[in-house]
């Protein structure tokens, strides 16, 4: 390497007032124009480190070692914030992760362009609002001239993030910095936004170093990549290399789990432990999806390990329906059926306000077999949250009809609804919201058991054996929500809906916020307690290879409207609709994308 | 824009009405027998009555109340029972020099509070900002007529730099006016900025925790610009909201600040009219302390989405 | 947590493993809820101590001992009548914390209750109305300041302690509701409660399990505020005369009791004012630790 662009060199951030390092020892280089992947999980101090190659760390760490920058005198870790300040944006850019909060609320987006421009004096003022013109052009922002008027909150997440990158680019850096710049986004959006920030950085010839928990966007982005784990680098290398020999077991197992396609012999995604059978991506023990949803061939080789399947026969024993209590959901086929709903929101108001319904839901129709897993896909505002609401009794539809078993859901009495409830549960999107903080664990899991009326000691029983299921100690059930991590934190979530032993199984996004090596662990307790159990599962996500995983039957949803309907390889394999094949295009896939590195 | 403007007026106006019913309810109706109140209770039951008749006392409530309000909407606030004398020009003289100590007593403290706020937040980590945190804490701590007093001691009763008490209007003498007028303003401002560093420290250690100044900062601004550039409008709403609220309060609590340095305000006028059981007085007074602080809290409502986009077209 | 996990090892876990942001002194004891809890309790022993043992009688007067200097026999001097100012100071705390105890509690009882319901109300498509209505009604009670209140009381019925008290606690109304309102809403619409609906616990249940707990140290501040704010406020009133009445022993009134003397003993006036000051910061920097201590942001990993 003739020439290096940035050179970090021991790297150790650490918390003002605690000893452990948060970043320990990283060091690494770019070549100028080099598109480096900086690949890791939370808390495995990416981001960190791309800030302090900013020097924005946050005040209450420190940093030692040395960061150097072509064009840069000395090290940024030392430097006054008066040179930091001219270095950015000149040699250095950067886009944020949250494009809701990034930009100012309070300021026109064409006069935050016209800042930067400003800012470094590289452009003569009177050509400032044409090159503000022109950088949004350049961004493929649409209608560039209105946009230049508009206050952030006018825009949307994917405008906001193209507005983010025009300021980033304007004074066309050495480098650039992009934290997770579409993690926020729909996967259609997240498309265009990461060909655009490939065919800007081109266009500038800047480097760049690209941050990010998902391996697929890499391979398609980024020449070189450095894997990240727990404050250190643990694997560096071209994107072939790692990606199909990695070296260190930790990027192995970040490899296995992140691939939804590939599935041990059991056809459970491979996680971190089970990554030494992984075989890389697009690999040749492809398994056939639909082989899952067939009965189990009985004994032999393909058969689950022992202790899983001794316990499967001890859950299905116990949820068969406890004797003489009449089954009130058991009869009609199929279990749930939807007709006609359809669902407007009022923005309320006392006086002068006007009133502006908004059509959530639009004539939906869909019923759902006993025993079948019905995964429903769609980008944010697609209406799945709402219809799941609706499903649960916890929302009404403005018109239409939904019969769970045989209660009418929008008409039941409380009766009914408590019925209905006993029967369906649901677990939410976010483990950090989804369980009350200042409860104890055991308290939270037995909640649907007290509201059923039942006793003291079976509700402890209960509680600990269901606690069993999900692979929590029960010695834990006396600690408080935030000593769990997130993934732990949704198999309590997962023992709370099922410790009443429902029939149906409701999941809100349940794995959208976890990191991907727990995502795996999860989707295949959800698939092994939905066979065990016998549930029959609704499960909503904005991922269609986590629905293709899980579900055999698929419902696309967009803007309130279900635009295509069918087994999941049915439609995954010949979409009919220009929307599902965007949406299947859209979504990055390792395979794909190291296919089309090469 | 219209449609919020209006609608903010039209619970201005609503809540006006409210406050004059309670008003009304609490002084005219609770008390039973004003006239009773007015003359103590050694009064015959003749003279009772006869003053009942004068005032119109004997009418039922409603149009005691009706007769009050329509007389306030011209301008009229009736009668003393006690004094005899119209009550209207003892509000107009004593409102002036009430809000001229109140006005004069919140800009100084905004004055004073956004910088030394902004730059206890600043220096957030160093003893510059832990030292105005703690004075502000100590200065909240302090009730007004104490500040009141200790100005007293020091500033006129040792050093004699300002009269300790009286009040000279502006014609009658400018210098003396604005003499009379430093420490009962000094004393008001002062409390008022030691609670208002506080909130304006916090408004500005939350902004710069805020994306868009780290924003701000990769764009090329210093962690200083970036505050005055982006973050000191952002902090705005929450300093806004809470001087509002002190200048209401400020309204009702100079009375005691009016009593220490004998300033004939509305508070002083307001708690004479209480000592000599002068009910419609008080009425009166309650009432435009409450017209005023109900127009402050309005006015506060426009101003939010002037400051802030998103709240234009919320309404 | 490190419990066996057959499935998949534990250490993985990134949040697990690694130290996520760091988090400020989360579970020390902050200095300002630690001077803030030494001040208050001061307050509190003084006049606990007032009951069983005053240096003097408060009543007693004594001319051959007027106006004193702090002498051994009194610490902190004597007023215009030769009456021993620190007994004073002792038998005036009680006023102090009883104005305060009362006032929050009326505030306390009222407004919190007032604020749940504004919140429940606003769940249902049929209640927005009843909520709105409430805040309503909180915000005109917002534009009668504590002060103005006492002063119409202490107009309309007998100037005194008992007035006053229920001013400053009427007055404290919308500060509970409003605080109790937002943070039912925030609990409300939290996922944790739709679980527990779909869980079938009643409103009732949702209310005692999840609303108070999760609400009660957002008002047990607003609680710390608004005693700071009666203390402040029964002072200014005794000072106006408008509070507690003589011969019962209180601070504000002494202020103003001293305030003919400020030339020749300026004491008289420090001591009151000291004790006023100490009560209120102490309140106000037990509300501020307090805050820290349950503050929402401090919960979230």
């Amino acid at each position: 390497m003739a020439e290096t662009l940035l050179d970090v060199a021991g790297l150790t951030i650490t918390p003002a007032d605690s000893g452990a390092p948060v970043v320990d020892g990283v060091s690494l280089t770019m070549a100028p124009g080099e598109r480096v992947g900086l690949i890791g999980e939370s808390g495995s101090g990416k981001s960190l480190t791309a800030l302090s190659i900013m020097g924005l760390l946050p005040e209450e760490l420190s940093a030692a070692g040395s960061v150097t920058l072509a064009g840069f005198d000395g090290n940024v870790l030392e430097a006054s914030e008066r040179r930091l300040a001219r270095m950015r944006s000149d040699l250095v850019s950067m886009v944020f992760q949250e494009p809701m909060s990034a930009l100012n609320p309070l300021m026109r987006v064409g006069d935050q362009i016209a800042e930067v421009l400003r800012l470094h004096g590289g452009v003569p003022r009177a050509e400032i609002p044409a090159r503000v013109r022109d950088l949004l052009v350049s961004v493929h922002m649409p209608d560039p001239d209105g946009a230049r008027f508009a206050y952030p909150h006018q825009l949307s997440g994917g405008q906001r993030q193209r507005v983010m990158l025009a300021i980033a680019l304007a004074n066309s850096p050495r480098l650039l910095i992009c934290d997770e710049p579409t993690t926020a986004l729909d996967v259609t959006v997240q498309k265009h936004m990461l060909d655009l920030i490939s065919e800007r950085v081109d266009a500038v010839g800047a480097g760049l170093l690209f941050i990010t928990h998902d391996l697929a966007v890499v391979a398609g982005l980024c020449d070189r990549v450095i894997v990240m784990h727990g404050g250190r680098i643990v694997e560096t290398g071209s994107v072939a290399e790692v990606f199909t020999d990695p070296q260190h077991a930790y990027t192995r197992g970040l490899l296995a789990s992140s691939d939804l396609e590939a599935t041990d012999e059991n056809g459970r995604l491979f996680t971190l432990r089970t990554a030494g059978e992984y075989a890389g991506p697009g690999g040749t023990e492809r398994s056939d999806p639909l082989s899952r949803f067939a009965p189990p061939p009985p004994g032999g080789a393909t058969d689950r390990p022992v202790t899983a399947s001794a316990r499967a026969v001890v859950r299905r024993a116990q949820s068969a329906p406890e004797g003489g209590d009449p089954d009130p959901l058991s009869d009609p086929d199929p279990l749930i059926e939807v007709a006609g709903v359809s669902k407007l929101y009022r923005s309320g108001g006392l006086l002068f306000r006007r009133r502006r319904p908004v059509q959530a839901l639009e004539s939906i129709d869909l019923s759902v077999a006993r025993g079948q897993r019905l995964g429903i896909v769609g980008e944010s505002g697609s209406g799945k949250s709402t219809l799941l609401s609706i499903l649960a009794g916890l929302d009404t539809p403005t018109t239409g009809h939904v019969r769970v078993g045989d209660i009418t859901v929008e008409s039941a009495s409380a009766a009914d609804l408590k019925t209905l409830r006993e029967h369906l549960q649901i677990v939410f999107q976010d483990p950090f919201a989804s369980l009350d903080p200042r409860m104890r664990i055991a308290d939270i899991v037995a909640e649907p058991l007290i509201a059923k009326g039942i006793g003291r000691e079976e509700r402890e029983a209960r509680v600990e054996e269901m606690l069993r299921a999900v692979d929590l100690e029960p010695a834990t059930m006396r600690r408080y929500p935030h000593q769990f991590s997130g993934g732990q934190r949704q198999r309590i979530s997962i023992a709370r809906a099922l410790v009443s032993r429902p029939q149906i199984l409701v999941a809100d996004e349940p794995v959208s916020a976890l990191d991907v090596s727990v995502r795996a662990q999860v989707l295949n307790l959800l698939s092994d307690l939905v066979d065990d159990y016998a549930l029959t599962l609704v499960f909503v996500s904005h991922d269609l290879g986590v629905v293709r995983h899980l579900c055999s039957d698929v419902v696309v949803m967009k803007d309130g409207r279900i635009v295509e309907a069918g087994t999941t390889e049915g439609v995954y394999a010949h979409p009919r609709e220009e929307y599902t094949r965007s949406l299947i295009a859209a979504t990055p896939n390792l395979a794909e994308a190291l296919a089309g590195a090469r | 824009m219209l449609a919020y403007i209006l609608g903010r007026f039209v619970q201005f106006l609503l809540s006006l009405f409210v406050a004059s019913v309670i008003v009304f309810a609490l002084m005219s109706v609770l008390p039973g027998n004003a006239a009773q109140v007015a003359l103590g209770t050694n009064a015959t039951p003749e003279a009772v009555a006869a003053l009942e008749a004068r005032y119109g006392l004997d009418e039922p409530p409603i149009v005691r109340y009706l007769d009050w309000v329509g007389g306030m909407v011209q301008g009229d606030f009736g009668t003393s029972y006690v004094t005899g004398t119209q009550i209207t020009p003892v509000i107009v003289d004593s409102v002036q020099v009430t809000a001229i100590i109140v006005v004069t007593a919140i800009v100084l403290a905004v004055a004073i509070a956004v910088p030394l706020g902004t730059f206890a937040a600043l220096e957030q980590r160093n003893w510059v900002g832990a030292t105005i945190s703690a004075l502000s804490q100590i200065g909240i701590a302090i009730p007004n007529f104490l500040a009141a007093i200790l100005l007293v001691m020091v500033f006129s009763l040792t050093l004699g730099w300002f009269p300790s008490q009286g009040w000279t209007a502006p014609i009658e003498g400018f210098g003396d006016f604005l003499a009379g007028l430093v420490l009962p303003v000094v004393a008001l401002a002062l409390v008022q900025a030691a609670i208002l560093t506080r909130y304006v420290r916090s408004a500005v250690l939350d902004v710069m925790r805020e994306d868009f100044i780290r924003t701000a900062r990769a764009k090329g601004l210093t962690r200083t610009r970036a505050l005055f550039a982006h973050g000191l409008r952002n902090a705005a709403i929450p300093v806004i909201t809470v001087a509002g609220v002190q200048l209401a309060t400020l309204l009702v609590g100079a009375v005691v600040i009016e009593q220490i340095f004998v300033l004939p305000g509305i508070g002083s006028e307001l708690v004479r009219a209480v000592a000599n059981r002068d009910l419609l007085t008080v009425q009166g007074i309650v009432m435009v302390l409450i017209v005023l602080v109900l127009i402050i809290n309005f006015i506060v409502d426009l101003l939010y989405p002037v400051v802030d986009p998103r709240l234009r077209n919320a309404a | 947590m490190s419990e066996p996990n057959p499935r998949d090892t534990v250490a993985t876990d990134p949040a697990a493993a690694a130290p996520a942001v760091p988090e400020r002194r989360r579970r020390r004891l902050g200095a300002p809820l630690l001077i803030g809890g030494v001040l208050v309790a001061l307050i509190v022993v003084l006049a606990l101590v007032s009951f069983v043992w005053t240096p003097y009688d408060p009543g007693a007067v004594d001319p051959a001992a007027r106006l004193e200097s702090a002498s051994p026999a009194h610490p902190f001097g004597t007023d215009r009548f030769g009456r021993d100012t620190l007994t004073w100071i002792m038998d005036g705390a009680r006023i102090t914390l009883l104005v305060g105890v009362v006032a929050v509690g009326i505030a306390l009882l009222i407004g919190t209750p007032i604020g749940i319901l504004a919140a429940v109300f606003a769940q249902y498509p049929w209640g927005g109305w009843i909520g709105a209505a409430i805040m309503r009604a909180n915000d005109i009670l917002l534009a009668f300041p504590a002060l103005l209140l006492a002063i119409i009381f202490a107009a309309v019925y007998q100037p005194g302690t008992g007035p006053a008290m229920a001013a400053v606690g009427i007055a404290s109304i919308p500060g509970f509701a409003r605080v109790a309102r937002s943070g039912t809403l925030q609990v409300l619409g939290s996922d944790y409660v739709r679980a527990a609906r779909a869980a079938n616990r009643s409103p009732g249940a949702i209310a005692v399990v999840h609303v108070l707990p999760n609400i009660a140290g957002m008002v047990i501040v607003q609680a710390s505020v608004t005693f700071a704010i009666a203390v402040l406020a029964e002072a200014g009133l005794s000072f106006l005369g408008l509070g507690t009445q003589a011969p019962v022993p209180s601070w504000g009134r002494m202020l103003q009791e001293s305030q003919q003397f400020l030339t020749t003993h300026p004491e008289l006036a420090l001591w009151p004012g000291l004790f006023i000051a100490l009560a209120v910061l102490g309140f106000n920097l037990l509300g501020d630790g307090l805050r820290d201590r349950f503050d929402p942001k401090m919960e979230v990993r």
